[in-house]
Parts: C-alpha cells; sequence; structure tokens
C-alpha cells in the first residue's frame, strides 16, 4: 500500500465516557477511491468512532479522544461537524435531517443555493440576490442522476418514501464541492432490496470516480459485494481488517459477535426442561404486535417455560425491545398473551403487574426511576400501588398510610443484597452512578416477588463490574426464587451465559431459536435476517 | 464553614435576602413611628388570610401540574359559596359553614373540569392555565349580573339587581374563624388563633394526604410519569385529583380570607391573588415540581411580611409609595427566578 494513495488514517485511537472504555487502540487506514466497509454489534463503538471522525460535539464535551487522524496526510481535530465538512468529509446519519417541507432539489441544495443579482441585491448586497431554481434544479438533477435512481427532484421531501429520502441525504453530500470522504452510517436499513441494489452501484460510481467511502451496515451480504476492505470492531477492538475479496458472510458473523463461549460460567444447577414436552408453560405469546416507536414488533409467537431463563436478542431497531415494552402495556399492542394459562388483557399495565410480571425497562433514567425520591421509594413504589403493601391502616382501616418504616427496611434489604453503594436508602436515585441505579430498578422488581421478570438491557451503559453483578443477581434470583425471567439485550455474550433458550428478533419477528451452545456465526446469520431472507425465497 | 455554606445553600439566597431585609423594615419600624406590635398583628393576620390560598399550591405542584395559576377557578368557587351563604341570610358559624360546603362543591366540580382539560394540554400546564383563570373570571362577571340574587346587602342598591363589588359580611360571619381563642397581647395585637388552627388543620389533611397510597401515587406522577405509568399507575386520574384538590383548597382559602377581611371582592378581584399566591410559594423555596407544607408556611410569612412592612416602614421613611413596586419586582421576580430553575 503506498503511502500517498491513503486518504485517511486511524491511529491509535481510543475513547472514554466518564472511565467507561468503548474504543481501544483502533487502527486502519482507507486509500482514495475505495470502499471501506465498517461492522459490528451494537455497542462495539462503531457509531463513537465515526462521531469522532466527523467531529460531532458530543465527543469534545466529554473530553476529546486519544490518538491520531489523519486526513490526506494531514492531522485532524475537528472541534465541530463544520469543520469537517469543510475538509471534505460528508456524513449520512441514520436520522434523516430534511426539511419536510421542501423539495427535493431544495433540499439538496440547502445552504448551497445558487443565486442571481437582482435590483434589490445591487442596492442591499448578496445577500438579497435571488434563487436561480432553474440552475438549482439542474445541479439536484445531475446528484440524483449520478446515483442512478428515478426520482423528482420538484416533490416534496414530506411526500416521499423512506428510500427515496435517503437517497436526497445522500445525494446532498456528494454535491458538495471538494467532498473527499463520505460516511454512510446504514444507508440501507431503510432501504428495499432493489433500492438498496441502486445505492450500492451508486457507491460503486462514487468511489470510482476518486471519492472514499465508509460503509456501515448490518447486512454483511452488501458488505461484501460493495466493500473494498472490511474492518470489524468488536467491544471497541479491531478484530480483524482484511480486504473484503474472498470472504463469507458465515466468517464475518463469527468476527462480530466473537468470542467464544470458553470463558462461560458453567453454574447451571437448575434443570429446566426446555423441550417440546415440558407443558408447564408460564408465558405463551400468540402473534403479539406493539407500535413502539424505533422497536415495532409484526408478528411474535413463542411460549415460555416455568422456571427457564429466556433470552431474547437481536439488533437495535429490529423490535426486540417492543416485545417486552408491549406485554406490560406501555405501548399500543395486540395479538394474544397467555400468562399461567389465562389470557392477559393487553394495553393494561396494571393488570399485567397484578398477574405477577415485574419489568425492568431499557430507559433507566426516563422510565426505571424516580430520580428526584429516595432510594427507598423507588425499591418500594411498585409493591406499594400493585400490591397493596407497606401500607399500614390507621382507624381501623379508615386511612391507609404508607409505611416508611417498612419501606426503609425493605429497601435495607436490597442495597445489602445488591451491594448498591450509596450514603444511605435516604438518597436520591439521581445522584447513584448507572451501575448502581440499575441495582434498584432491579431490586424494584425482585421487590414484587414476580413470577415472571421482565428484564430489558439490563447491563445497558454500566461498567464490567456491575454487569457481573447485575447478570449474578438475575441468575440468583432465578434460582433462589424459581422466577421465570425473560431478558432482551443487545448483547450476545451476555444472553449466552445465562440463558437456557436464545430466540434471535429480526424486522419485528422472531427470526429462530437457538441453545446457548449453537454456534457463534448461527447467531450472526440470524441477526442479519439472512436466513430469514432464505425462508422467505421459499415460501414464495 | 462549610456547614455554614452548605445550610445557606440549602435554604437559598432569596430567602435569606428578603428575610434579611424584612428584619431591617422591623429594625427601621420604630424609628420613623410605626407602632411593631402594629406590624406585628398586620403580618400574622395576613399570613392567615392567605396561607390556605398558598397551601392550594402544593397538590398540583406535586403531581406535576405546575404553578397553579389557574387560582381563580377555586376562588370563583369561593365567592360563589360566600354570596349563596348571604342569600340564604345565614349568619354565624352556620353562615360559614354552609359557605364552605357549597364552595366545595362548586369548587370539585370545577375543578373536575379543570383537571380534564389540562389533561389536554399537557406540557403547557402553566400557560393554558392562565388563560383558564383569566377566563373563569370574565365568565362569572357575566353571572354575578345576570343571577337573580335578592338579598339587599349583596345587590347593587341602585338598581336592585347584579352584585355589588364589594360585599360586607360584617352582618353575618365575620371574624368567624379568626375569633376563635383569640389571644390579645396588647390593643394593636391580637393573635388569631383559629385562623392559624385553622391553616394548621388544612396543612395536616394534605400532609395526611400526601402520606396515602393515592398521595404517594400522585407524588410519583409529579416527580415522573412515565414511571408511575410503567408502575400501573392512572396517571390521568392522579392529575385530576390533584387539581381538584388544589382548586377545592383555593376555594376554602377564599373564603377564610373574606371572613377575616370583612368583605366578599366581587368581579374581577381574584386576578389578584394569582401572582402572589404563586410567588408565595416559589419564595418559600418550592420549585416547579416538588413542595412542601414548610414552603408554604416560610413562603407566606415572608411574602406577607413585605407586603405589609413596605407600605407602613418605607412610606414614613421617604413619604413615597415604593410599596406597590417592591410588591410586584418580588412576585413577579420570584416567578421569573422560579421559571429558570426548572430546566435541569
Amino acid at each position: 500500500m503506498s503511502k500517498e494513495n491513503v486518504l485517511l488514517s486511524v491511529e491509535n485511537v481510543g475513547k472514554q465516557f466518564e472511565g467507561n472504555r468503548v474504543l481501544k487502540n483502533i487502527n486502519f487506514s482507507l486509500e482514495k477511491g475505495k470502499i471501506l466497509g465498517l461492522v459490528g454489534e451494537n455497542g462495539a463503538g462503531k457509531s463513537t468512532l465515526m462521531k469522532i471522525i466527523f467531529g460531532m460535539n458530543e465527543i469534545a464535551d466529554t473530553g476529546g479522544y486519544e490518538g491520531e487522524i489523519y486526513l490526506d496526510g494531514e492531522k485532524i481535530n475537528f472541534k465541530s461537524p463544520l469543520d469537517a465538512l469543510n475538509a471534505g468529509i460528508g456524513m449520512v446519519h441514520q436520522e434523516f435531517s430534511l426539511i419536510p417541507g421542501f423539495t427535493a432539489y431544495e433540499n439538496i441544495l440547502l445552504n448551497m443555493e445558487k443565486t442571481k443579482p437582482s435590483i434589490i441585491s445591487k442596492i442591499f448586497g448578496k445577500k438579497f440576490e435571488t434563487l436561480d431554481r432553474q440552475e438549482m434544479k439542474k445541479i439536484a438533477k445531475d446528484a440524483i442522476d449520478t446515483l442512478g435512481v428515478q426520482l423528482d427532484e420538484n416533490a416534496l421531501v414530506s411526500e416521499m418514501p423512506v428510500g427515496h429520502k435517503q437517497f436526497i441525504e445522500i445525494a446532498r453530500e456528494i454535491d458538495r464541492e471538494k467532498v473527499k470522504l463520505l460516511i454512510l452510517d446504514e444507508p440501507t436499513a431503510v432501504l428495499t432490496e432493489s433500492e438498496a441494489e441502486i445505492l450500492l452501484k451508486a457507491m460503486r460510481k462514487l468511489a470510482d470516480s476518486g471519492i472514499s467511502i465508509i460503509f456501515i451496515s448490518h447486512r454483511l451480504r452488501e458488505i461484501i459485494e460493495v466493500c473494498d476492505t472490511i474492518v470489524v470492531l468488536r467491544d471497541g477492538v479491531v478484530v480483524v481488517e482484511k480486504p473484503a475479496e474472498g470472504l463469507n458472510v458465515r466468517q464475518i458473523a463469527q468476527w462480530m459477535v466473537g468470542r467464544d463461549v470458553a470463558g462461560r460460567k458453567a453454574v447451571q444447577v437448575r434443570d429446566v426442561d426446555i423441550s417440546e414436552s415440558n407443558k408447564d408453560v408460564i408465558l405463551d405469546v400468540e402473534h403479539l404486535w406493539v407500535d413502539m416507536p424505533g422497536e415495532t414488533v409484526k408478528d411474535v409467537s413463542f411460549s415460555v417455560k416455568r422456571g427457564e431463563i429466556f433470552g431474547i436478542g437481536g439488533l437495535a431497531g429490529q423490535g426486540k425491545l417492543g416485545i417486552s415494552n408491549g406485554i406490560l402495556g406501555l405501548f399500543p399492542a395486540g395479538g394474544k398473551v397467555l400468562l399461567n394459562g389465562k389470557e392477559l388483557p393487553l394495553n393494561s399495565t396494571f393488570n399485567a403487574l397484578k398477574g405477577g410480571i415485574a419489568f425492568v425497562s431499557e430507559d433507566r433514567r426516563g422510565v426505571g426511576l424516580l430520580l428526584d425520591e429516595s432510594i427507598d421509594w423507588n425499591i418500594a413504589f411498585n409493591a406499594m400501588q400493585v400490591q397493596n403493601r407497606f401500607i399500614k391502616k390507621k382507624l381501623g382501616g379508615l386511612i391507609k398510610w404508607r409505611d416508611d418504616k417498612a419501606m426503609k427496611e425493605c429497601a435495607d434489604k436490597y442495597v445489602n443484597a445488591l451491594q448498591i453503594k450509596c450514603t444511605s436508602t435516604k438518597q436520591h436515585a439521581r445522584q447513584l452512578s448507572g451501575g448502581n441505579q440499575q441495582k434498584v430498578c432491579l431490586a424494584k422488581a425482585f421487590a414484587m416477588e414476580p413470577s415472571l421478570l421482565l428484564v430489558s438491557e439490563p447491563t445497558r451503559g454500566i461498567d464490567v463490574g456491575a454487569k457481573a453483578l447485575v447478570l449474578d443477581s438475575l441468575r440468583r434470583h432465578n434460582n433462589e426464587n424459581d422466577t421465570t425471567i425473560i431478558m432482551v439485550s443487545s448483547e450476545l455474550e451476555e444472553l449466552r451465559s445465562i440463558c437456557d433458550r436464545i430466540a434471535i428478533v429480526s424486522e419485528g419477528k422472531i427470526a429462530g431459536i437457538l441453545s446457548p451452545d449453537a454456534d457463534t456465526a448461527e447467531f450472526g446469520l440470524l441477526m442479519s435476517g439472512l436466513s430469514n431472507l432464505n425462508e422467505e425465497g421459499e415460501e414464495q | 464553614m462549610n456547614r455554614v455554606k452548605e445550610g445557606i445553600r440549602n435554604f437559598g439566597w432569596p430567602r435569606i435576602i428578603i428575610g434579611l431585609f424584612l428584619l431591617a423594615l422591623f429594625i427601621a419600624g420604630p424609628f420613623f413611628g410605626v407602632a411593631t406590635d402594629m406590624s406585628l398583628n398586620d403580618v400574622i393576620v395576613r399570613f392567615g388570610m392567605n396561607s390556605v390560598l398558598v397551601l392550594s399550591m402544593v397538590p398540583m405542584i406535586q403531581s406535576g401540574c405546575g404553578l397553579n395559576f389557574g387560582i381563580p377557578v377555586g376562588l370563583v368557587a369561593g365567592l360563589f359559596g360566600a354570596v349563596m351563604s348571604l342569600e340564604f341570610r345565614l349568619t354565624g358559624t352556620a353562615g360559614i359553614l354552609v359557605a364552605f360546603a357549597i364552595a366545595i362543591i362548586v369548587g370539585a366540580i370545577l375543578g373536575l373540569a379543570y383537571g380534564l382539560l389540562l389533561n389536554k394540554v399537557k406540557g403547557d400546564e402553566m400557560i393554558i392555565a392562565t388563560y383558564v383563570g383569566y377566563s373563569i373570571v370574565f365568565f362569572m362577571n357575566l353571572l354575578w349580573v345576570a343571577l337573580p340574587f335578592k338579598n339587599p346587602s349583596s345587590v347593587q342598591g341602585f338598581k336592585g339587581q347584579g352584585l355589588r363589588v364589594t360585599i360586607s359580611v360584617q352582618d353575618y360571619w365575620f371574624h368567624q374563624i379568626s375569633d376563635i381563642l383569640a389571644i390579645k397581647i396588647t390593643n394593636n395585637f391580637v393573635i388569631p388563633i383559629g385562623m392559624i388552627l385553622f391553616f394548621a388543620l388544612m396543612s395536616f389533611l394534605v400532609w395526611a394526604f400526601f402520606k396515602t397510597k393515592t398521595g404517594t401515587a400522585i407524588t410519583a406522577v409529579g416527580s415522573n410519569p412515565d414511571y408511575a405509568r410503567a408502575a400501573g399507575i392512572n396517571v390521568d386520574k392522579m392529575r385530576v385529583i390533584s387539581v381538584v384538590l388544589s382548586t377545592v383548597l383555593a376555594a376554602i382559602g377564599m373564603i377564610v380570607y373574606q371572613q377575616s377581611f370583612g368583605f366578599i371582592q366581587m368581579f374581577s378581584a381574584p386576578l389578584a391573588f394569582i401572582f402572589p399566591s404563586v410567588a408565595a410559594i416559589l419564595l418559600g423555596g418550592a420549585s416547579v415540581n416538588k413542595a412542601s407544607i414548610l414552603n408554604v408556611v416560610i413562603g407566606t410569612l415572608l411574602f406577607q411580611g413585605i407586603l405589609t412592612m413596605t407600605p407602613s416602614v418605607i412610606n414614613s421613611a421617604i413619604s413615597i409609595d415604593v410599596s406597590e413596586i417592591i410588591r410586584i419586582i418580588v412576585s413577579n421576580g420570584m416567578i421569573v427566578y422560579a421559571l429558570t430553575r426548572k430546566a435541569r
């Protein structure tokens, strides 16, 4: 690899957020006119890496990064995305940043409008020149044609399908003068097969014209098809950097999911019969759909045996979070859910809780905690409201007061059991660290003494030590109280370490249910929705 | 030293500054010929008159509905109770009890409607509440003229129909609460024990309510509605309960005010209660979503203290009426200060 031809080189880049390390010693380089595929699980550090390259403010706000990045041989350290844009880096984000009420060409040329002088502008200056709409349309059309997509530049963005919006985003980036590097963050996620096909061709065309591209996608097949090199990130480290040629999907999936099950603790003392013959089913879900924004569940059916730990995995946005939220009635849902053989009315949180389900939300600070109340309130509140515990009666039952003393005792018990670090149970939840907040959330669920426990992303955003404690306490609770646990997590390793069975959700459906001992590649394939595609193909 | 700093921070600079200012006024008073016993009397009476109104802020703040700028909804219910009691020509204890009863019923009904409305405008409660407060006062102005009131002491003398602007309760239930167990210390200083006790009773009821399961749920709704929803709580219902409670308390507070003042102030008078009540609880240290009884006591004392002391002391000192200016600066300034604290 000749040094002159290298456009971007990343050397020893690392990043930590408040002591939580997300990237470590990242090294890779990208040549001019080449496409680099970046793959990795959720939380592997892809987005953080891209944010560093693009100079997003949140990187500088959280203390900058380690290591060096060179663009065209020059060391860069952008203060803001504007610097990055000026240096010739374009980025297409997962979320659209388009103005719905503007037409396609207006959006493409936003803030780069072509103007022509008018009478007023001659007096008041350049700011008052009128728009040269003909010229703008022409430029926009050229950009759209470069992408090779059929798209009316006069149409309003608000009236377009998502796929077209994605193309407009890209058209806007390539239209900038002197764009050298294009970062595409999951551009194909919202596209149909044929649209994705067009986009891949367009990418190739752009690359041939000398623009380098970093392409992030979960669709491994696309990566292999279009990329020159592939970089696989796992837990903040580059595990593989290889030319794409000759690789296959299975191999990449294995690198992505990684680590062999060797380090796994063999503590499965419980013996839960998870075979079909076991008829002791605690939860039966049939054709569940949940309208949770960003995590839509389309049609999910599964059943959970009493006493098992059932894992639900999958990539972000595929609907795995929707399942637990839907069963609990936090988002509009339909279908049929049987709890202990009896139908559980959906869309009623109170009934779900009353029926013996407890829920640990993935949104710890938003849904899981009363940040400005004390720890004992946080722990005892659900049990009090749903099960009428921690209430003392006065005047012969006429007045029912909350029993602050009993609440404190209960909280003390869990503070000890879960090793929650706090000054006292009167401390406000806001002042605790993320890991300890998560333990409070678990304590809240345990305090309800549930027969079925739904945990969503129990280890998201907490450090390694707290992670182990959280998983341990889940396992122990399952062991000692015979509580059935459904655990939703994007960290596959975690699921494999404690679950009896793992369902992988893809595109709002269950792609398959595997044993935790199954081959890593199997999981990777299910996550990428590949075997799903095959099934659909067979049905047609 | 750190302890002192910590203590000051917990108590809050606004309270310390206003408290010192109030103390300075009390010390300066005698030098300008203002009798201290009379000043104390005024402060305590005004505290008694306004404390229940300020207390009525607490439930809505706790449930996350924000500061009750729509307090006139409760106040007009209080007015209605008072004029109805006069209409029945009831005097003494019976008079004030009937006034309370009617005010509570009307307050509960209006509060229910007001609460349902506020549930439709989550996030903008305080703006909408302000509009609601103004609207209901002007709507009631029509009714005060149109309803067929007959009692000669309440209707306008010259045409015999429509209520007067101020109605005297001197012959009906003047000082019915204030004079209970009143202790006369000097000629100018009578402690209205009854009114203080009444406030204590109301405070106890509010405190006790927030110790119940429902009260706890309301506090949780105010603290984090999403958390409450995930605990199976009907968030909208809890908010309505708190609004009804606030409105009823405001109605009761209005009657307490009238029996002490001696007059029922009709028509646009309720509007004059909005900012002072809101400012008082904020001055007492409440935030937009957390308030306690202690906030009510401290805030009402400080705010009413300033209000009574500035006209007498400063006006005698410099012979210019600045009390109104100070009142506006303190009340509006306090509200602005508190609203800027809201963002976390």
